[in-house]
């Protein structure tokens, strides 16, 4: 009944009606339909004058033919003209949806746009009374109106129009509720507009793109209600000619000459599919009114034109991971994220990657588990771990490896757990599935789990769902499942960004003493240089997806190598200076590129 | 979750009242009534006024309207007009056959858009296109005349299946199926796409989630990813729909049993408006009602069910 209430942006706003009308006209789709359905008005209002035959004229010589040269859609069970039929029975169609339309749309703007713009206690009363007219089974209370208004369509349809109103009315309230709470429409009152005056030019002129828009969708939906009503023989009385009546005569016969059945259900389909196509192109006008040009220009992703890869290091035998010559590229573009990274993880050593925002940190980890975000990819790069070669840009390849060689945690705690499981079974779900352990193994094992990072209760907290933890516990939670499968390095990235300050170094210090019990390596993103002096053995500095400096923690505090580097700790807002005002990277590096 | 299903009962009973009373209110401005209408009865005035006194119906229409609440309350929805039989009766007889084919849409159709869905959000390419094909003729022709095309060639021309009528569940529950597989598909078909619409929709905006890439970063395979995680977290908005999908499937019922003569409530309900059997209206139109509180009851229960964060 509701023309796709829920579905239409509620609060879309509104361009003017006459631009809308250009941007319809530029999608050959809508102006098809736009033309049907003038081909179908014209058709329809001339039905008289161009329809070959008289629509109740009975040509009992010529039953139930075919498409001929005297009746080009052929002809029914009484020889009556198809075509002729088709044309008279378009203007009782189209009286319908202007009626229901009418009744429809004057209701649903009125009451819409008032409870919007008053809202209160009518408002609160509107809102209710929608949602109860909206679930009415719309077809019941259709058939009780027409028991009492034998064959009335009027009645029909504007009852159709009184219950599909209320849909109207939702979508139309919501806007006005976005439009009312704009400045200009306070301005306008405090001007001293009357409410009269702020509603009709200001809020509908606003919104009227969405009332067009939803009107349309539910134009849509009333051809199907009038050509269901003519079909049951309610509205139209049969002897008279309705799209829904033919289908139903086409029923009677369907075993001799289901043919007829074409024009009926071909012409109400195209003439539903019309109105729902402008609607959605109006509704797309709409946004992509509000849409800036993006991503205009975009090339695709050229390999061939890729820098020829730099020779790469030799890996070190020592090293439990080896990354050599990692390029991610963003799709279509050709400047890299990351270019050319080679870096060693040594046993039981903890390595920080360390860099601002956007300088490729997240990705370079991301890849050796093959888990990029959609729209990067790896052009270039190779890895050893466990006794291993991968290439890392088939990431399909890299999966056996997750969990169980490399584990991940993550920065946002919270939003790494599955909303709709519990804690214990993020945790056995791995366990079962990954560590062969029975169901009851594996409860076991959560539990220890659980215990080995430190959560008091774990066979409480393991029925928990996430949103029954804190952030510190959800990562605590994390590290557990990082460790499930007992993962020979453990990537971390920003771990403890989004924690409280206190929570911040417990996390850590479990961290710390979870590698070295467990002889783990560590590979940890940050761009807290107070977490790499706590924590790291070795920092790797990377700018702009290069690396720039890789030397052991204590060096790179004392003595760093690079500019950037310098740049990067002296903007390190630990260091800050009360009163003074704290370096940013581009600040000092500016400085730095000067004094030579 | 006590409270949600307490709550939506408390809801429904506005809805309740308001169906029955707005239908009882129309009734009352019908042109003529059902005591000039009936064909049998003598046409003196005296025995006119007589049955409508017998019939109430020279009460005030509110005071009506109590009696018939009264009465319902008791299970008694009066007699038809036009057979004489229990309304009650009537529609207990009628409303087994609307529920199989409800049930039987529900079951296609969640079954087969959460499948197309979800697989569409994941491959894209063909199967987005017939689920954006179907959807476009589930949506522009109507229910009755997909069904007149499923006889055609189901029943007509492959002989597959019976063209009309029902069999009881009791009598075979093979022939009970059969007989139902063409009314649910011709419902189904818009339903279908709508679900799948919505599911393709959720699916793409849960898999870009991060739990998700955390869950693959456990070492969870990809089945257990998408078909687990990924659509159970998907189904919470399609839930929504299916309740709106299903409401509107219910009034497809009354096209699709008339076609494929059905003894259910729709083509009761077509029936008692041809013969302007009020009473028998007024009770169909409860019973629809009364389906319609079920379904928001169960997309409440299973919204429950699946959202942790509404259950606990």
């Amino acid at each position: 009944m509701s023309p796709q209430a829920g579905s239409a942006s509620a609060a879309a706003p509104s361009a003017a009606p006459v631009s809308l009308l250009r941007r319809l006209l530029a999608r050959p789709l809508a102006v098809l339909a736009l033309s049907w359905l003038g081909l179908v008005l014209v058709a329809s209002l001339l039905a008289p004058w161009i329809a070959p035959y008289d629509p109740l004229d009975q040509d009992l010589l010529n039953m139930r033919q075919g498409p001929t040269l005297a009746h080009w859609l052929g002809t029914d069970a009484l020889g009556r003209d198809l075509l002729s039929r088709l044309l008279y029975g378009g203007l009782p169609a189209l009286t319908g949806i202007v009626e229901a339309l009418v009744v429809a749309g004057l209701l649903g703007v009125g009451i819409g746009v008032t409870a919007g713009f008053y809202r209160g206690r009518y408002d609160r009363f509107i809102v209710q009374a929608v949602d109860l007219v909206m679930s009415l089974p719309a077809i019941v209370v259709l058939l009780s109106i027409l028991s009492i208004f034998h064959n009335s369509m009027f009645a029909a349809m504007i009852s159709v129009g009184l219950l599909g109103s209320a849909g109207i009315i939702r979508v139309v309230r919501s806007a006005t509720l976005a439009v009312g709470s704009e400045l200009y429409i306070e301005a306008a009152r405090i001007a001293g507009l009357s409410d009269f005056a702020i509603i009709t030019r200001h809020v509908i002129a606003r919104i009227a793109g969405t009332i067009i828009v939803q009107l349309s969708l539910f134009a849509a939906v009333v051809v199907l209600i009038q050509t269901g009503i003519s079909f049951l023989g309610l509205g139209v009385p049969p002897p008279a000619p309705s799209w829904g009546g033919m289908i139903f005569d086409a029923a009677s016969v369907l075993n001799n000459d289901a043919f007829m059945l074409v024009p009926p259900g071909v012409t109400v389909a195209l003439s539903v599919l019309a109105f729902a196509l402008i609607g959605d192109g109006l509704r797309d006008g709409l946004a992509e009114r509000w849409m800036q040009r993006g991503g205009a220009g975009v090339t695709t992703p050229n390999r061939a034109s890729a820098p020829p890869p730099a020779p790469m290091l030799a890996p070190n035998p020592e090293a439990v991971l080896s990354l050599r010559g990692l390029v991610i590229h963003a799709q279509g573009r050709s400047q890299p994220l990351v270019d050319g990274l080679d870096f060693d993880l040594m046993a039981g050593e903890t390595l920080g990657i360390v860099g601002e925002s956007g300088s490729g940190k997240t990705l370079s980890v991301l890849s050796t588990i093959g888990l990029l975000p959609s729209g990067t990819v790896v052009s270039a790069g190779e890895m050893l771990v466990n006794g291993g070669r991968h290439d890392l840009s088939d990431p399909r390849r890299l999966q056996g490896l997750r969990g169980t060689v490399l584990g991940m945690i993550f920065q946002e705690p919270m939003a790494a757990l599955d909303p709709c499981f519990t804690i214990g079974t993020h945790l056995t779900e791995v366990l079962r599935a990954r560590g062969g352990l029975s169901r009851r193994a594996a409860k076991v094992r959560a539990t220890e789990l659980l215990r080995e990072v430190k959560i008091n209760d774990p066979e409480d907290v393991a029925r928990r769902y996430p949103h029954q933890i804190s952030g510190g516990m959800a990562q605590r939670v994390g590290i557990a499942r990082a460790l499930a499968l007992r993962p020979k390095i453990l990537i971390a990235d920003e771990p403890t960004t989004a924690l409280d300050v206190t929570v911040q170094a417990e996390i850590l210090d479990l961290m710390r003493a979870l590698a070295t019990s467990n002889n783990m390596a560590m590979l940890l993103v940050t761009h807290d240089w107070g977490v790499v002096a706590d924590i790291c053995d070795r920092a790797l500095v990377l700018y702009r997806g290069k690396l720039v400096e890789t030397a052991p923690v204590a060096e790179i505090f004392s003595a760093p190598q690079h500019p950037y580097t310098a740049a990067l700790l002296r903007a390190n807002p630990h260091n800050a200076v009360p009163g003074a005002e704290l370096p940013t990277v581009a600040d000092v590096w500016q400085q730095q590129a000067l004094i030579p | 979750m006590i409270r949600l299903i307490v709550h939506r009962l408390l809801v429904s009973i506005p809805l309740l009242l308001a169906v029955t009373l707005l239908t009882y209110v129309l009734d009352s401005f019908a042109p003529g009534d059902v005591a000039a209408t009936l064909p049998q009865g003598q046409t003196s005035l005296k025995a006119y006024m007589a049955l409508r006194h017998k019939l109430g119906l020279d009460q005030p229409v509110m005071q009506q309207y109590g009696h018939w609440l009264m009465r319902a309350l008791h299970g008694d929805l009066g007699t038809s007009y036009f057979s004489g039989e229990r309304v009650v009766n009537l529609l207990n007889q009628r409303i087994g056959v609307t529920l199989s084919v409800v049930a039987g849409v529900l079951i296609v159709c969640v079954s087969a858009g959460l499948l197309l869905g979800a697989l569409s959000a994941l491959r894209g390419g063909l199967v987005g296109r017939i689920i954006d094909v179907l959807s476009i003729a589930g949506l522009a022709f109507p229910s009755f005349w997909v069904a007149l095309i499923l006889i055609e060639i189901f029943a007509v021309k492959l002989e597959w299946l019976p063209a009309i009528g029902y069999t009881s569940f009791f009598a075979s529950p093979r022939l009970w199926l059969m007989s139902l597989v063409l009314p649910v598909f011709a419902v189904a078909l818009h339903s279908i796409t709508s679900i799948a619409k919505q599911t393709r929709d959720s699916m793409g905006e849960i898999m870009g989630r991060d739990f998700i890439r955390a869950l693959r970063a456990s070492g969870l395979s990809e089945t257990s990813v998408i078909w687990k995680h990924g659509l159970r977290n998907a189904a919470l908005p399609v839930v929504t729909v299916i309740g709106l999908v299903m409401i509107s499937a219910l009034g497809s019922t009354v096209f699709v049993e008339r076609i494929f003569v059905l003894p259910g409530l729709g083509s009761l309900a077509v029936e008692a408006a041809t013969n302007s059997d009020i009473a028998l209206l007024q009770g169909a139109t409860l019973y629809f009602t009364l389906i319609v509180i079920a379904i928001n009851l169960a997309v409440d229960v299973s919204y429950g069910w699946l959202n942790p964060k509404v259950r606990t």
